[in-house]
Protein backbone atom coordinates (compact mmCIF):
# COMPACT_ATOMS: atom_id res chain seq x y z
CA UNK A 1 0.00 0.00 0.00
CA UNK A 2 1.56 3.61 -1.18
CA UNK A 3 2.39 5.25 2.29
CA UNK A 4 -0.25 8.75 1.92
CA UNK A 5 1.44 11.81 3.45
CA UNK A 6 -2.22 13.51 4.40
CA UNK A 7 -5.03 11.20 5.33
CA UNK A 8 -8.02 10.81 7.35
CA UNK A 9 -7.67 9.07 10.48
CA UNK A 10 -10.39 8.03 13.17
CA UNK A 11 -10.43 8.86 16.87
CA UNK A 12 -9.83 5.73 18.83
CA UNK A 13 -9.94 7.71 22.18
CA UNK A 14 -9.01 10.73 23.76
CA UNK A 15 -7.83 9.80 27.70
CA UNK A 16 -7.58 12.54 30.10
CA UNK A 17 -4.36 13.30 31.94
CA UNK A 18 -4.65 14.68 35.63
CA UNK A 19 -7.20 14.30 37.67
CA UNK A 20 -7.47 17.51 39.50
CA UNK A 21 -11.20 17.96 40.01
CA UNK A 22 -11.65 20.49 36.98
CA UNK A 23 -12.27 20.12 33.58
CA UNK A 24 -9.22 18.20 32.06
CA UNK A 25 -7.12 20.15 30.28
CA UNK A 26 -3.97 17.37 29.32
CA UNK A 27 -5.12 14.73 26.89
CA UNK A 28 -3.48 11.77 25.38
CA UNK A 29 -4.93 11.46 21.39
CA UNK A 30 -5.18 8.14 20.35
CA UNK A 31 -5.89 7.85 16.52
CA UNK A 32 -6.12 4.60 13.95
CA UNK A 33 -2.67 3.93 12.00
CA UNK A 34 -1.52 6.47 9.46
CA UNK A 35 0.38 3.65 7.73
CA UNK A 36 4.28 5.90 8.04
CA UNK A 37 6.93 3.74 6.36
CA UNK A 38 8.92 5.43 9.03
CA UNK A 39 9.15 8.21 11.40
CA UNK A 40 11.87 9.66 13.79
CA UNK A 41 11.13 10.90 17.27
CA UNK A 42 11.12 14.78 17.31
CA UNK A 43 8.66 15.02 13.90
CA UNK A 44 5.16 16.38 14.23
CA UNK A 45 2.31 15.97 12.46
CA UNK A 46 -0.52 18.75 11.61
CA UNK A 47 -3.82 17.58 13.55
CA UNK A 48 -7.34 18.91 12.31
CA UNK A 49 -10.36 17.41 13.30
CA UNK A 50 -13.52 17.49 11.18
CA UNK A 51 -14.71 19.50 13.69
CA UNK A 52 -13.29 22.49 13.27
CA UNK A 53 -15.20 23.49 9.96
CA UNK A 54 -14.50 26.97 8.63
CA UNK A 55 -14.23 28.44 11.61
CA UNK A 56 -10.85 27.48 12.94
CA UNK A 57 -8.98 27.21 9.65
CA UNK A 58 -5.41 25.76 10.72
CA UNK A 59 -4.67 22.15 11.71
CA UNK A 60 -2.58 21.66 15.34
CA UNK A 61 1.15 20.99 15.07
CA UNK A 62 1.38 18.01 17.74
CA UNK A 63 4.47 16.23 18.75
CA UNK A 64 4.50 12.52 17.76
CA UNK A 65 4.22 10.60 21.41
CA UNK A 66 4.15 7.05 19.67
CA UNK A 67 3.14 4.88 16.38
CA UNK A 68 2.99 1.06 16.20
CA UNK A 69 0.81 -0.97 14.03
CA UNK A 70 -2.27 -0.54 15.82
CA UNK A 71 -2.52 3.42 16.55
CA UNK A 72 -0.58 6.90 16.68
CA UNK A 73 -0.62 8.83 20.13
CA UNK A 74 -0.18 12.41 20.47
CA UNK A 75 -0.48 14.64 23.37
CA UNK A 76 -1.66 17.84 23.89
CA UNK A 77 -2.99 20.56 26.56
CA UNK A 78 -5.81 22.99 26.16
CA UNK A 79 -4.31 26.41 25.90
CA UNK A 80 -6.87 27.97 23.29
CA UNK A 81 -10.00 28.20 21.19
CA UNK A 82 -8.40 25.11 18.61
CA UNK A 83 -7.04 22.45 21.41
CA UNK A 84 -10.13 23.14 23.59
CA UNK A 85 -12.03 22.06 20.31
CA UNK A 86 -9.45 18.62 19.65
CA UNK A 87 -10.41 17.98 23.23
CA UNK A 88 -13.93 17.97 22.11
CA UNK A 89 -13.50 15.06 19.73
CA UNK A 90 -14.72 11.29 20.58
CA UNK A 91 -13.76 7.61 19.54
CA UNK A 92 -14.84 7.29 15.84
CA UNK A 93 -14.49 10.97 14.96
CA UNK A 94 -12.42 11.65 11.85
CA UNK A 95 -9.46 13.46 11.82
CA UNK A 96 -6.99 15.37 9.01
CA UNK A 97 -3.77 14.21 9.51
CA UNK A 98 -0.62 15.04 7.54
CA UNK A 99 2.99 14.27 8.35
CA UNK A 100 5.27 12.88 9.57
CA UNK A 101 6.64 16.62 9.08
CA UNK A 102 9.83 18.22 9.61
CA UNK A 103 13.39 16.89 11.45
CA UNK A 104 13.52 14.55 14.23
CA UNK A 105 16.32 14.28 17.04
CA UNK A 106 19.66 13.27 16.37
CA UNK A 107 20.00 9.52 18.15
CA UNK A 108 23.34 8.21 19.00
CA UNK A 109 23.41 5.11 20.97
CA UNK A 110 27.05 5.27 22.91
CA UNK A 111 26.86 8.82 23.27
CA UNK A 112 25.51 10.25 26.73
CA UNK A 113 22.50 12.16 26.20
CA UNK A 114 20.52 14.68 28.50
CA UNK A 115 17.15 15.21 27.70
CA UNK A 116 15.90 18.15 28.98
CA UNK A 117 11.96 18.81 28.72
CA UNK A 118 9.82 22.08 30.22
CA UNK A 119 5.73 21.61 30.38
CA UNK A 120 4.45 20.11 27.51
CA UNK A 121 7.91 19.50 25.84
CA UNK A 122 7.91 16.14 27.01
CA UNK A 123 5.99 14.28 24.41
CA UNK A 124 8.88 13.93 21.63
CA UNK A 125 10.80 12.56 24.57
CA UNK A 126 8.20 9.40 24.82
CA UNK A 127 8.56 8.11 21.60
CA UNK A 128 12.45 8.85 21.89
CA UNK A 129 13.46 6.99 25.07
CA UNK A 130 11.29 4.05 23.58
CA UNK A 131 13.51 3.90 20.38
CA UNK A 132 16.85 4.67 21.90
CA UNK A 133 18.72 1.07 21.21
CA UNK A 134 20.59 1.89 24.34
CA UNK A 135 18.84 3.50 27.18
CA UNK A 136 21.06 3.47 30.10
CA UNK A 137 22.80 6.27 27.96
CA UNK A 138 20.11 8.78 28.40
CA UNK A 139 19.50 11.22 31.56
CA UNK A 140 16.55 13.59 31.73
CA UNK A 141 15.31 16.81 33.61
CA UNK A 142 11.77 17.72 33.55
CA UNK A 143 10.98 20.87 34.59
CA UNK A 144 6.91 21.45 34.80
CA UNK A 145 4.18 23.83 36.79
CA UNK A 146 1.01 21.74 36.91
CA UNK A 147 0.92 18.35 38.57
CA UNK A 148 3.13 15.55 37.25
CA UNK A 149 0.27 13.18 36.56
CA UNK A 150 -0.48 15.43 34.32
CA UNK A 151 2.29 14.42 31.86
CA UNK A 152 3.08 10.84 30.37
CA UNK A 153 5.49 10.38 32.86
CA UNK A 154 4.96 6.65 33.18
CA UNK A 155 5.85 5.91 29.90
CA UNK A 156 8.93 7.58 30.21
CA UNK A 157 9.84 6.14 33.81
CA UNK A 158 9.69 2.41 32.43
CA UNK A 159 12.84 3.08 30.16
CA UNK A 160 15.03 5.78 32.43
CA UNK A 161 14.75 7.49 35.92
CA UNK A 162 13.04 10.52 34.99
CA UNK A 163 14.49 13.36 37.24
CA UNK A 164 11.50 15.97 37.74
CA UNK A 165 11.68 19.58 39.20
CA UNK A 166 7.72 20.70 40.46
CA UNK A 167 7.73 24.91 39.83
CA UNK A 168 5.85 26.02 42.28
CA UNK A 169 7.40 29.58 44.11
CA UNK A 170 9.43 31.59 42.43
CA UNK A 171 12.66 29.88 43.97
CA UNK A 172 11.84 27.01 42.39
CA UNK A 173 12.95 28.55 38.78
CA UNK A 174 16.21 29.29 40.46
CA UNK A 175 16.74 25.77 41.60
CA UNK A 176 15.65 24.87 37.53
CA UNK A 177 17.81 27.25 36.25
CA UNK A 178 20.76 25.92 38.16
CA UNK A 179 20.11 22.30 37.66
CA UNK A 180 20.20 23.06 33.78
CA UNK A 181 23.70 25.00 34.06
CA UNK A 182 25.25 21.89 35.75
CA UNK A 183 23.62 18.93 34.05
CA UNK A 184 24.74 21.03 30.44
CA UNK A 185 27.63 21.70 31.87
CA UNK A 186 28.49 17.82 32.85
CA UNK A 187 27.34 16.65 29.52
CA UNK A 188 29.57 19.57 27.80
CA UNK A 189 32.57 17.43 29.56
CA UNK A 190 31.83 14.01 28.55
CA UNK A 191 31.22 15.52 25.03
CA UNK A 192 27.66 14.28 25.11
CA UNK A 193 24.84 15.38 23.05
CA UNK A 194 22.16 17.27 24.93
CA UNK A 195 18.15 17.70 23.08
CA UNK A 196 15.78 20.38 24.35
CA UNK A 197 11.91 20.78 24.10
CA UNK A 198 10.00 23.32 26.07
CA UNK A 199 8.61 26.83 25.50
CA UNK A 200 10.55 29.45 24.88
CA UNK A 201 12.35 30.78 27.68
CA UNK A 202 13.14 27.50 29.05
CA UNK A 203 14.86 26.73 25.76
CA UNK A 204 16.74 30.34 25.79
CA UNK A 205 17.97 29.09 29.09
CA UNK A 206 19.07 25.93 27.67
CA UNK A 207 20.14 27.38 24.31
CA UNK A 208 22.39 29.86 26.76
CA UNK A 209 23.74 27.31 28.67
CA UNK A 210 24.83 25.28 25.85
CA UNK A 211 26.80 27.61 23.93
CA UNK A 212 28.23 28.73 27.03
CA UNK A 213 29.90 25.56 27.56
CA UNK A 214 30.25 24.47 23.68
CA UNK A 215 27.68 21.35 24.44
CA UNK A 216 26.50 19.74 21.47
CA UNK A 217 22.44 20.48 21.88
CA UNK A 218 19.67 20.26 19.72
CA UNK A 219 16.47 22.24 20.43
CA UNK A 220 13.12 21.80 19.26
CA UNK A 221 11.23 24.55 18.82
CA UNK A 222 7.39 24.78 18.78
CA UNK A 223 6.40 28.23 17.15
CA UNK A 224 2.73 28.55 15.80
CA UNK A 225 2.14 28.05 12.11
CA UNK A 226 -0.45 28.01 9.63
CA UNK A 227 0.84 25.28 7.05
CA UNK A 228 3.51 22.47 7.89
CA UNK A 229 4.46 22.45 5.02
CA UNK A 230 7.13 25.23 4.76
CA UNK A 231 4.45 27.34 2.17
CA UNK A 232 3.33 29.51 5.06
CA UNK A 233 6.05 31.31 6.49
CA UNK A 234 4.28 32.40 9.19
CA UNK A 235 6.59 29.64 11.70
CA UNK A 236 10.09 31.16 10.92
CA UNK A 237 13.12 31.22 13.31
CA UNK A 238 16.01 32.99 13.21
CA UNK A 239 19.32 31.44 11.66
CA UNK A 240 22.70 31.95 11.48
CA UNK A 241 23.73 31.54 7.74
CA UNK A 242 26.50 29.30 7.05
CA UNK A 243 28.80 31.67 4.76
CA UNK A 244 32.39 31.23 6.04
CA UNK A 245 33.29 33.54 3.39
CA UNK A 246 31.74 36.53 5.04
CA UNK A 247 33.40 38.44 7.61
CA UNK A 248 29.90 39.52 9.00
CA UNK A 249 28.17 37.17 10.18
CA UNK A 250 24.48 37.69 8.64
CA UNK A 251 21.33 35.96 9.52
CA UNK A 252 18.29 34.05 7.46
CA UNK A 253 14.35 33.45 8.96
CA UNK A 254 14.13 29.32 7.98
CA UNK A 255 10.95 27.57 8.57
CA UNK A 256 10.56 25.54 11.78
CA UNK A 257 8.08 23.08 10.37
CA UNK A 258 10.59 21.75 7.31
CA UNK A 259 13.99 23.22 8.45
CA UNK A 260 12.96 22.00 12.08
CA UNK A 261 11.80 21.76 14.31
CA UNK A 262 14.55 20.40 15.87
CA UNK A 263 17.58 22.72 15.15
CA UNK A 264 20.99 22.51 16.07
CA UNK A 265 21.53 25.10 19.21
CA UNK A 266 24.85 26.58 17.57
CA UNK A 267 22.56 27.69 14.33
CA UNK A 268 20.20 29.29 16.44
CA UNK A 269 19.47 33.47 16.84
CA UNK A 270 16.94 33.25 20.02
CA UNK B 1 -16.20 17.63 -18.95
CA UNK B 2 -14.35 20.06 -20.93
CA UNK B 3 -12.50 22.23 -18.22
CA UNK B 4 -10.27 24.24 -20.11
CA UNK B 5 -10.05 28.08 -20.07
CA UNK B 6 -8.91 30.67 -22.46
CA UNK B 7 -8.07 33.76 -20.66
CA UNK B 8 -7.67 36.12 -23.90
CA UNK B 9 -6.17 39.13 -22.88
CA UNK B 10 -5.60 42.25 -25.16
CA UNK B 11 -2.29 41.79 -25.87
CA UNK B 12 -1.44 37.52 -24.81
CA UNK B 13 -3.68 34.39 -24.38
CA UNK B 14 -3.67 32.11 -21.30
CA UNK B 15 -4.60 28.85 -22.00
CA UNK B 16 -5.54 26.72 -18.41
CA UNK B 17 -6.35 22.89 -18.56
CA UNK B 18 -8.80 23.92 -15.66
CA UNK B 19 -9.58 27.02 -13.52
CA UNK B 20 -7.70 26.37 -10.57
CA UNK B 21 -4.67 27.70 -9.73
CA UNK B 22 -3.57 28.18 -6.41
CA UNK B 23 -2.51 31.70 -5.40
CA UNK B 24 0.73 33.51 -4.45
CA UNK B 25 1.98 33.00 -1.02
CA UNK B 26 0.06 29.77 -0.22
CA UNK B 27 1.52 27.39 -1.84
CA UNK B 28 5.03 28.66 -1.61
CA UNK B 29 6.60 27.54 -5.24
CA UNK B 30 4.93 24.55 -5.73
CA UNK B 31 7.36 21.86 -4.48
CA UNK B 32 5.98 21.88 -0.85
CA UNK B 33 2.87 20.57 -2.21
CA UNK B 34 4.24 17.51 -4.33
CA UNK B 35 4.34 14.95 -1.59
CA UNK B 36 0.06 15.88 -1.21
CA UNK B 37 -1.01 15.69 -5.11
CA UNK B 38 -0.12 16.09 -8.72
CA UNK B 39 1.30 19.45 -9.38
CA UNK B 40 0.08 18.75 -13.23
CA UNK B 41 -2.96 18.62 -12.53
CA UNK B 42 -4.11 22.25 -11.69
CA UNK B 43 -4.85 24.43 -13.85
CA UNK B 44 -1.28 26.06 -12.52
CA UNK B 45 0.12 27.37 -9.40
CA UNK B 46 1.37 31.31 -8.50
CA UNK B 47 4.15 30.80 -6.64
CA UNK B 48 5.58 32.81 -3.96
CA UNK B 49 6.05 36.82 -4.78
CA UNK B 50 9.53 37.77 -5.94
CA UNK B 51 11.19 40.62 -6.25
CA UNK B 52 14.73 41.58 -8.20
CA UNK B 53 17.14 40.91 -4.82
CA UNK B 54 16.05 38.83 -2.12
CA UNK B 55 13.85 39.70 0.73
CA UNK B 56 14.06 38.94 4.23
CA UNK B 57 10.61 39.68 5.49
CA UNK B 58 8.84 41.10 8.55
CA UNK B 59 9.54 40.25 11.76
CA UNK B 60 7.83 37.08 13.86
CA UNK B 61 5.08 36.63 14.63
CA UNK B 62 3.98 36.94 11.00
CA UNK B 63 0.56 35.19 11.04
CA UNK B 64 -2.65 34.55 13.40
CA UNK B 65 -5.30 32.85 13.37
CA UNK B 66 -8.36 34.27 13.22
CA UNK B 67 -12.64 33.40 13.15
CA UNK B 68 -12.90 31.36 9.57
CA UNK B 69 -9.26 33.43 8.49
CA UNK B 70 -6.22 34.26 8.85
CA UNK B 71 -3.41 37.43 9.21
CA UNK B 72 -0.56 37.63 7.81
CA UNK B 73 2.34 40.04 7.46
CA UNK B 74 4.68 38.12 6.22
CA UNK B 75 6.45 40.26 4.09
CA UNK B 76 7.65 39.29 0.98
CA UNK B 77 10.05 37.24 2.16
CA UNK B 78 11.58 35.33 -1.04
CA UNK B 79 15.36 34.26 -2.38
CA UNK B 80 15.02 37.19 -5.31
CA UNK B 81 14.22 36.02 -9.24
CA UNK B 82 18.16 34.79 -10.12
CA UNK B 83 17.64 32.14 -7.79
CA UNK B 84 14.47 31.53 -8.29
CA UNK B 85 14.79 30.67 -11.95
CA UNK B 86 17.87 29.33 -11.52
CA UNK B 87 17.62 26.44 -8.64
CA UNK B 88 13.49 26.56 -7.61
CA UNK B 89 12.02 26.85 -11.61
CA UNK B 90 14.28 23.97 -13.11
CA UNK B 91 12.51 21.28 -10.39
CA UNK B 92 9.06 22.78 -11.14
CA UNK B 93 6.74 20.98 -14.17
CA UNK B 94 6.23 23.60 -16.19
CA UNK B 95 5.68 21.35 -19.30
CA UNK B 96 2.50 20.18 -17.74
CA UNK B 97 1.04 23.32 -16.35
CA UNK B 98 1.24 26.49 -15.63
CA UNK B 99 3.55 28.37 -13.76
CA UNK B 100 3.13 31.98 -12.89
CA UNK B 101 5.50 34.21 -11.52
CA UNK B 102 3.77 36.71 -8.82
CA UNK B 103 6.23 39.79 -8.93
CA UNK B 104 6.66 42.71 -6.30
CA UNK B 105 8.75 45.96 -6.92
CA UNK B 106 9.23 49.28 -4.69
CA UNK B 107 8.98 51.57 -7.73
CA UNK B 108 7.31 51.40 -11.71
CA UNK B 109 11.25 51.04 -12.93
CA UNK B 110 12.10 48.24 -10.54
CA UNK B 111 8.93 46.09 -11.69
CA UNK B 112 9.78 46.99 -15.14
CA UNK B 113 13.44 45.54 -14.57
CA UNK B 114 11.94 42.31 -12.85
CA UNK B 115 9.66 42.00 -15.66
CA UNK B 116 11.94 42.22 -18.81
CA UNK B 117 13.73 39.53 -16.59
CA UNK B 118 11.64 37.23 -16.82
CA UNK B 119 9.78 38.34 -20.20
CA UNK B 120 12.07 35.71 -22.03
CA UNK B 121 11.52 32.67 -20.02
CA UNK B 122 9.53 30.54 -21.60
CA UNK B 123 8.84 28.39 -18.55
CA UNK B 124 6.99 30.95 -16.83
CA UNK B 125 3.58 31.01 -18.86
CA UNK B 126 2.13 34.66 -17.13
CA UNK B 127 2.90 37.16 -14.70
CA UNK B 128 0.55 38.29 -11.84
CA UNK B 129 1.75 41.85 -10.97
CA UNK B 130 1.36 42.30 -7.43
CA UNK B 131 0.03 45.78 -6.60
CA UNK B 132 -1.84 44.77 -3.68
CA UNK B 133 0.78 43.46 -0.84
CA UNK B 134 -0.33 45.36 2.40
CA UNK B 135 2.94 44.48 4.22
CA UNK B 136 5.56 46.12 2.86
CA UNK B 137 6.83 49.68 3.46
CA UNK B 138 7.47 51.03 -0.17
CA UNK B 139 5.14 50.19 -3.07
CA UNK B 140 2.48 47.25 -2.68
CA UNK B 141 -1.08 48.16 -1.57
CA UNK B 142 0.07 52.16 -2.43
CA UNK B 143 0.46 51.33 -5.91
CA UNK B 144 -3.10 49.40 -5.77
CA UNK B 145 -5.14 52.11 -3.84
CA UNK B 146 -4.50 54.93 -6.71
CA UNK B 147 -5.51 54.47 -10.15
CA UNK B 148 -2.58 56.26 -11.75
CA UNK B 149 -0.02 54.29 -10.14
CA UNK B 150 -1.74 51.27 -10.78
CA UNK B 151 -1.77 52.27 -14.22
CA UNK B 152 1.71 53.47 -14.15
CA UNK B 153 3.02 50.23 -12.93
CA UNK B 154 0.84 47.90 -15.22
CA UNK B 155 1.75 50.08 -18.69
CA UNK B 156 5.55 49.35 -17.55
CA UNK B 157 5.32 45.70 -16.64
CA UNK B 158 3.47 45.30 -20.00
CA UNK B 159 6.11 47.14 -22.50
CA UNK B 160 8.58 45.18 -20.48
CA UNK B 161 7.37 41.82 -21.05
CA UNK B 162 5.85 41.93 -24.66
CA UNK B 163 5.44 37.96 -24.42
CA UNK B 164 3.86 37.43 -21.30
CA UNK B 165 0.14 37.59 -20.48
CA UNK B 166 -0.06 40.04 -17.58
CA UNK B 167 -2.04 39.50 -14.67
CA UNK B 168 -2.69 42.89 -12.11
CA UNK B 169 -3.62 41.65 -9.11
CA UNK B 170 -6.26 44.30 -7.15
CA UNK B 171 -6.56 45.39 -3.62
CA UNK B 172 -9.81 45.17 -2.45
CA UNK B 173 -8.71 48.11 0.36
CA UNK B 174 -9.87 50.76 -2.18
CA UNK B 175 -13.19 52.73 -2.32
CA UNK B 176 -13.98 52.14 -5.45
CA UNK B 177 -12.20 48.71 -6.76
CA UNK B 178 -14.33 48.88 -10.35
CA UNK B 179 -12.31 52.34 -10.97
CA UNK B 180 -9.43 50.52 -10.26
CA UNK B 181 -9.72 47.91 -12.41
CA UNK B 182 -10.38 49.86 -15.14
CA UNK B 183 -7.09 51.94 -14.81
CA UNK B 184 -5.38 48.81 -15.23
CA UNK B 185 -7.58 47.76 -18.14
CA UNK B 186 -6.88 50.75 -20.13
CA UNK B 187 -3.28 50.35 -19.02
CA UNK B 188 -2.46 47.10 -20.77
CA UNK B 189 -3.61 45.00 -18.43
CA UNK B 190 -4.43 40.93 -20.16
CA UNK B 191 -6.50 39.96 -17.22
CA UNK B 192 -7.01 40.76 -13.44
CA UNK B 193 -7.23 38.64 -10.00
CA UNK B 194 -8.98 40.03 -7.40
CA UNK B 195 -8.70 39.70 -4.44
CA UNK B 196 -5.91 40.18 -2.31
CA UNK B 197 -6.22 40.64 1.24
CA UNK B 198 -7.90 42.91 3.51
CA UNK B 199 -6.31 45.13 6.00
CA UNK B 200 -6.49 43.85 9.70
CA UNK B 201 -5.35 43.43 13.03
CA UNK B 202 -5.48 41.33 15.98
CA UNK B 203 -4.94 42.14 19.79
CA UNK B 204 -4.04 40.19 22.69
CA UNK B 205 -6.27 41.74 25.67
CA UNK B 206 -4.02 40.10 28.28
CA UNK B 207 -0.74 41.74 26.89
CA UNK B 208 -2.35 44.57 25.23
CA UNK B 209 0.07 44.20 22.49
CA UNK B 210 -1.05 43.44 18.86
CA UNK B 211 -0.81 39.90 17.81
CA UNK B 212 1.81 40.83 14.37
CA UNK B 213 4.68 42.56 14.69
CA UNK B 214 4.08 44.18 12.26
CA UNK B 215 0.46 45.48 13.34
CA UNK B 216 -1.53 45.24 10.85
CA UNK B 217 -1.80 42.40 8.57
CA UNK B 218 -3.84 40.73 5.13
CA UNK B 219 -6.96 38.91 6.14
CA UNK B 220 -7.78 36.12 4.59
CA UNK B 221 -10.01 32.76 4.43
CA UNK B 222 -13.38 31.77 4.69
CA UNK B 223 -14.53 34.91 6.01
CA UNK B 224 -13.77 36.98 3.16
CA UNK B 225 -15.67 35.30 0.70
CA UNK B 226 -18.69 37.72 0.73
CA UNK B 227 -16.08 40.55 -0.01
CA UNK B 228 -14.47 38.99 -2.68
CA UNK B 229 -17.26 37.22 -4.46
CA UNK B 230 -18.68 41.52 -4.52
CA UNK B 231 -15.57 42.79 -5.71
CA UNK B 232 -15.49 40.02 -8.83
CA UNK B 233 -18.97 40.85 -9.60
CA UNK B 234 -17.86 44.93 -9.63
CA UNK B 235 -14.74 44.18 -11.56
CA UNK B 236 -16.18 41.40 -13.67
CA UNK B 237 -19.33 43.92 -14.89
CA UNK B 238 -16.65 46.97 -15.55
CA UNK B 239 -14.16 45.14 -17.55
CA UNK B 240 -13.92 43.41 -20.87
CA UNK B 241 -10.82 41.65 -20.06
CA UNK B 242 -11.02 37.65 -18.10
CA UNK B 243 -10.98 38.36 -14.01
CA UNK B 244 -9.64 35.37 -11.81
CA UNK B 245 -11.41 35.29 -8.56
CA UNK B 246 -9.70 34.82 -5.31
CA UNK B 247 -10.99 34.73 -1.63
CA UNK B 248 -12.06 32.20 0.69
CA UNK B 249 -12.41 29.85 -1.77
CA UNK B 250 -12.53 26.37 0.09
CA UNK B 251 -14.54 23.91 -2.19
CA UNK B 252 -16.03 23.55 -5.75
CA UNK B 253 -19.10 24.95 -4.77
CA UNK B 254 -17.57 28.21 -3.90
CA UNK B 255 -15.93 27.96 -7.43
CA UNK B 256 -18.98 27.76 -9.10
CA UNK B 257 -20.46 31.00 -7.04
CA UNK B 258 -17.28 33.12 -8.48
CA UNK B 259 -17.66 31.89 -12.18
CA UNK B 260 -21.14 32.75 -12.04
CA UNK B 261 -20.26 36.19 -10.72
CA UNK B 262 -18.09 36.54 -13.49
CA UNK B 263 -14.79 34.81 -12.53
CA UNK B 264 -12.85 32.81 -15.75
CA UNK B 265 -10.43 31.27 -13.20
CA UNK B 266 -10.14 31.05 -9.66
CA UNK B 267 -7.37 31.29 -7.01
CA UNK B 268 -6.96 28.86 -3.84
CA UNK B 269 -5.47 30.52 -1.02
CA UNK B 270 -5.84 29.60 2.96
CA UNK B 271 -7.38 26.69 1.97
CA UNK B 272 -4.70 25.01 1.01
CA UNK B 273 -3.10 25.25 4.86
CA UNK B 274 -6.53 23.84 6.13
CA UNK B 275 -5.80 20.75 3.94
CA UNK B 276 -2.55 20.30 1.67
CA UNK B 277 -4.71 18.05 -0.80
CA UNK B 278 -7.10 20.86 -1.31
CA UNK B 279 -6.56 22.66 -4.61
CA UNK B 280 -6.30 19.13 -6.09
CA UNK B 281 -9.30 17.61 -4.63
CA UNK B 282 -11.07 20.71 -5.89
CA UNK B 283 -9.83 20.05 -9.53
CA UNK B 284 -10.88 16.18 -9.08
CA UNK B 285 -14.34 17.52 -7.49
CA UNK B 286 -15.22 19.91 -10.12
CA UNK B 287 -16.17 17.93 -12.83
CA UNK B 288 -18.57 15.76 -10.40
CA UNK B 289 -20.29 19.21 -9.44
CA UNK B 290 -21.06 20.20 -12.51
CA UNK B 291 -22.78 17.02 -13.91
CA UNK B 292 -24.84 16.77 -10.69
CA UNK B 293 -26.35 19.98 -11.37
CA UNK B 294 -26.01 19.30 -15.43
CA UNK B 295 -23.50 21.92 -16.22
CA UNK B 296 -21.96 21.14 -19.30
CA UNK B 297 -19.58 24.22 -20.09
CA UNK B 298 -17.90 26.67 -18.12
CA UNK B 299 -18.72 29.62 -20.34
CA UNK B 300 -22.70 29.05 -20.17
CA UNK B 301 -21.86 29.07 -16.49
CA UNK B 302 -19.76 32.38 -16.21
CA UNK B 303 -21.19 35.30 -15.60
CA UNK B 304 -24.57 33.80 -15.40
CA UNK B 305 -26.09 35.34 -12.31
CA UNK B 306 -29.58 36.51 -12.55
CA UNK B 307 -30.17 39.38 -11.24
CA UNK B 308 -34.48 39.50 -12.08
Amino acid sequence: MKAERCVELTVLDLVPFGQTGSAPLFFALRLTCPNWPQWTPGQFVMVRPFSFGLEIPWARPLGICHVNSQHLICFFQVLGRGTQRLAGVRSGDKVLVWGPLGNGFAMEENTPTLLLAGGMGIAPFVGYVHRHPQPWNLNMLFGHRPPLDCYPVDSINERIPLDTLHETIPGDLDNLIFSLEERIRDNAEQNGLVLACGPLPFLRTVHGFALKYHARAQLSLENRMACGVGACLGCVTKVRKTNKTQAVQSTEYQQVCTRGPVFWANDLVL
Amino acid sequence: MDLHVTLRGKRQTLQLKNPVLTASGTFGYGAEFSAYGNLSSLGGFIVKGLSLLPRQGNATPRVVETCAGMLNAVGLQNDGVEHFLNKTLPRLPWQHTAVIANIYAASAEEFASLAARLDADERLSALEVNISCPNVKEGGVLFGQDPRLAAEVTSAVCESAPHKHIIVKLSPNVTDIAAMALAVEAAGADSISCINTLQGMSIDYVTRRPRLANVIGGLSGPAIKPVALRCVWQVACAVKIPVIGIGGISCCEDILEFIIAGASAIEIGTANFMDPRAAFTMVQDLPKLCARLGITSLDELRGSLKLD
